[in-house]
């Protein structure tokens, strides 16, 4: 056909004009309006490549873990170093996720609107945290503040040394979040409630702050989840020391080690509700804000 | 706002000075601490046989999942972006789960999957290793890089819209032809990123890769197991800071691809 | 479009050119070390052990592929805490002989058809060599450790392993129940003495014996409690520490088997019977561990001292027994000593 050229259609002359000659073909159009350039394959291919990858082994977890019926699934959850697990975990977790909520408003703030040299080198350093392995992070952390820390901090095995750790992979979520917001905020509401007399605290808290609200929480919501799942990154930090530096991935690795599958699934299992609560709860407040905004004036 | 100045400097410092002993001077420590031996103390350490090997392996897993990832993840988001079907709200989940999934989950799902008490157990009798053999490291790396390319493309397919795709269909071209001359081109910066990031999760997977792992020294040791490795069961600290710089230096040229990258796409918009 | 597709063939052979690199690989991770002598053209045999026997191997492994039977035999070994390899082999971790820590991790392998029921039948039960369960303290022994109960004095921090996961941590803590048990005979006392070290004294939970050195090493505690040939191993490699064995200890017997469904069945039984052979023993000694050869053992006589008192699992009534009364997760007094006392 004619289109082997490099000539592409523009968009307004879709339709060639009748009595050309060329044939229309509305059959191919409504299939590619329902499916797409890739047709009922290309979905089904989709959806066959997410089902190996990623439903079956959960779907295998999830039904091993109520291998011991219902009773199993609850006892293992609520064994007490299970609980105490999950309990550092979510403390920990939320912690750092203050810290992130603080520090992460605070270095996107200076990112946006100040300006100092190196600032370009600054705001690329804020992914390496995403862009390292784990691993390396819970080694360099280790080096410096472990038991050979030229400092003299010694970290290792206490729960800041897990904080620490955690603080420093979850560090881009809420700077990244924040900074298009900031980028994009309106600097007039701000100047027009200066030049009213606010103060710059009365400004930030009435102004700014509910307009970036929406940002630091899906930001935040970002670092608790990554957190509550971390492993690499506090393997070495953190002692492991069941009821007070354990974390719930480190209690379920555990368990597989004393060949104890069902109990690491159940935990497992637990640990991707609470994921998919903060997620789920990070979505709805992410469209209400929507819905606020667009029925804003 | 108007800062004054000596609130401003008190933010830059507290925001400088957190990155400082956050990121900074944990990083410059260990580079000193691998460089202080002079730099063939540095080569000679990563340069051993199960160093070697580590390293192949894990570029070996790149290799592979980098281009299953670009296939099916490019598929998925056309489908996703240009389909109309009923669920594609929950592929879109599915899509984004495995941000939701701890990597010691992923490890335990996939041995309750494929191990030989698992429900695709019977493939060992195949002659199949999949846990405790490459392919499970494989799928192990899939399932947490599933989401880059998928997440990096979906928008750019958004914002060009389908116009042209859906021109290009009514004057005869192919399926294949469409996505070749007109998709393609389109998403490329987007599929890129996809890519950088993939690679950048590839070789830093840690927890799914040592559940399903057997271990083995200059077999089934990639990098970042061999700096555990080194670390815990060699008291090798040296030779682990040694890995630990070289995956390091790896993840800062990410970084530049990364931020290069980033300033294409926005030009390019 | 001509330069993506440069672009996209520029890494896809990148890629390739890297992966295809593939040469100078190997298993050693020594500085300049050769790959091994084993080519792997005699078979390949791989060698799941528990955490600490690694310096051992590390002799008996070229002194193996040094004799005919061993000749271009390439052997991968790999080290961890014995229940988690135990584990693995049984979940399916292609291995042709293992050597654990403890027998009950051997039993595990039989009950899943891996290993044969009669592999302990023969003259040595199964066991090429041993131990003693150790104390090491700093170097001078500022705290001035010398028996068990030393160790219950306030402020002494004591590290040992997960018994979950480690063997060593099981000899550890069989140590002292025998000796304030007396065998056996009182279990209370034992437990007793038990409760007070774990809940007081026990603050980390190591994954492995060598993990509980490592951690040793690297600031934690006071003291450790270990095997002796681990001991011997962080001494002699000048780490600042020394070791202390009470009156009273356990006798370490640490079991090797060939994994039955091995491909290369010969080949596993010829290294496994290496390691009972004089030279294998003797290398086995060189490297801090009990020989079970008699006259091995006197050769070696200095460096292992007999302890006055010297506890036999056989004593307290076998490993079945005591896996089940004591370590049994849940049920075991030991577990359910170790789980109150972690709160």
């Amino acid at each position: 056909m004619t289109t082997t050229d490099a000539a592409v259609p523009r968009v307004g002359s879709a339709l060639p004009a009748p009595g050309s000659g060329v044939p229309l073909k509305p059959p191919k159009a409504r299939w590619l309006r329902i499916t797409g350039t890739v047709g009922p394959l290309g979905i089904a291919v989709a959806v066959l490549w997410l089902s190996i990858i990623v439903l079956l082994p959960l779907a295998a977890l999830t039904v091993a873990s109520f291998d011991d019926g219902l009773s199993g699934f609850w006892d293992a959850v609520t064994a007490p170093v299970a609980l105490a697990s999950l309990r550092v975990t979510i403390f920990v977790s939320l912690v750092v996720a203050v810290i992130n909520v603080v520090m992460g408003t605070l270095i996107a703030w200076i990112l946006v609107r100040d300006e100092f040299p190196g600032k370009r080198i600054v705001n690329a350093l804020i992914d390496l945290p995403f862009a390292l392995p784990t691993i390396v992070a819970s080694i360099v952390l280790l080096s410096l503040y472990g038991p050979e820390s030229p400092i003299d901090i010694q970290l290792n095995a206490t729960q800041p040394g897990l904080i620490v750790a955690l603080a420093f992979v979850t560090l881009p979520f809420v700077v990244r979040s924040v900074q298009p917001v900031l980028i994009e905020a309106d600097r007039e509401v701000e100047e027009a409630a200066a030049s009213l007399g606010a103060d710059n605290w009365t400004t930030f808290r009435t102004i700014v702050l509910p307009a970036l609200a929406p940002s630091v929480l899906s930001g935040a919501g970002l670092a608790f989840a990554r957190a509550i799942g971390e492993y690499g990154s506090v393997v070495l930090i953190g002692g492991n020391i069941p009821r007070k530096t354990q974390m719930a991935p480190q209690y379920i690795q555990q368990q597989i080690e004393i060949d104890r599958p069902v109990n690491a699934a159940a935990v497992s299992v637990a640990l991707l509700l609470i994921s998919f609560a903060t997620l789920l709860v990070l979505r709805l407040v992410a469209e209400r804000s929507l819905r606020k905004q667009e029925q804003a004036p | 706002m108007n800062v004054t100045t000596r609130a401003r400097i008190l933010m830059r410092t507290a925001a400088l000075g957190y990155l400082f002993i956050l990121v900074l001077l944990p990083i410059a420590l260990i580079v000193w601490r691998t460089f202080e031996h002079g730099i063939i103390a540095f080569f000679d350490s990563i340069s051993t046989p199960a160093a070697i090997s580590a390293l192949n392996l894990s570029l070996l897993i790149v290799a592979i999942v980098v281009p299953l990832n670009v296939i099916f993840g490019v598929v998925t988001a056309i489908a996703l972006v240009r389909g109309r079907f009923p669920g594609r709200g929950l592929i879109q989940g599915i899509v984004d789960l495995p941000f939701a999934v701890s990597p010691i989950v992923v490890g335990v799902s996939l041995i309750l999957l494929w191990g030989v008490n698992g429900w695709f157990g019977g493939i060992e009798n195949l002659g199949f290793k999949v846990i405790f053999g490459l392919p499970g490291m494989v799928l192990a790396t899939i399932f947490v890089t599933l989401p880059f390319v998928v997440r990096e493309v979906e928008p750019v397919l958004h914002e060009i819209g389908d116009d042209q795709e859906q021109a290009a269909a009514t004057l005869g071209a192919s399926k294949w032809q469409t996505f070749w001359r007109i998709t393609l081109p389109a998403i490329r910066w987007g599929l890129t990123y996809g890519v950088v990031l993939t690679v950048a999760r590839s070789l830093g997977e840690f927890g799914a890769v040592i559940m399903v792992s057997s271990g083995f020294p200059g077999v089934s040791q990639t990098l970042t197991l061999l700096v555990h490795a080194r670390y815990i069961d060699d008291h090798n600290t040296f030779g682990a800071y040694s890995a630990a710089t070289l995956l390091m230096g790896i993840a800062v040229i990410v970084l530049l691809l990364m931020t290069l990258l980033d300033r294409k796409r926005e030009t390019s918009q | 479009m001509r330069r993506r597709s440069r672009y996209f063939a520029t890494a896809v052979a990148v890629i390739g050119a890297v992966t295809l690199t593939a040469c100078s690989g190997g298993s050693s991770d020594t500085v300049g070390g050769d790959t091994g002598s084993g080519d792997g053209t005699g078979g390949t045999i791989n060698l799941f052990a528990y955490a600490v026997p690694k310096p051992g191997f590390g002799k008996i492994i070229p002194a193996f592929e040094a004799t005919d039977a061993g000749k271009n035999v390439k052997i991968q070994d790999s080290y961890g805490a014995s229940g988690d390899q135990s584990r693995k082999v049984k979940d399916g971790a292609e291995a042709d002989v293992v050597n654990f820590s403890v027998e009950p991790d051997i039993t595990r392998l039989v009950d899943a058809g891996l290993v044969d029921a009669n592999w302990n039948a023969d003259a040595n039960k199964g066991i090429p060599f041993g131990s003693v369960v150790t104390i090491v303290v700093r170097q001078g022994n500022p705290k001035n450790i010398q028996t068990w109960d030393d160790l219950l004095k306030p402020g002494v921090e004591v590290v040992t392993p997960n018994p979950f996961s480690s063997g060593s941590a099981k000899w550890n803590l069989l140590a002292p129940y025998a000796d304030k048990s007396e065998g056996g005979k009182n279990p209370q006392a034992g437990l007793d003495y038990l409760s007070q070290l774990v809940g007081n004294h026990v603050n980390v939970q190591p994954k492995s014996g060598r993990e509980a050195t490592e951690t040793f090493l690297q600031g934690t505690g006071d003291v450790l409690l270990s095997y002796e040939n681990e001991a011997l191993f962080a001494e002699r490699n000048g780490d600042p520490v020394e070791h202390v064995t009470p009156a009273t200890t356990f006798k370490i017997e640490n079991p090797v088997a060939v994994v039955k469904i091995s491909k290369n069945l010969t080949k596993a039984t010829a290294f496994k019977d290496f390691l009972f052979t004089k030279d294998g023993q003797k290398l086995w000694a060189e490297a801090g561990f009990r020989p079970v050869d008699p006259e091995v053992a006197k050769e070696f006589a200095a460096d292992f001292p007999a302890p006055a008192k010297l506890w036999t699992i056989a004593d307290l009534g076998g490993w079945k027994q005591v896996d089940n009364e004591l370590f049994s997760k849940d049920t075991g007094s030991i577990a359910k000593i170790y789980d109150a006392a972690t709160k």
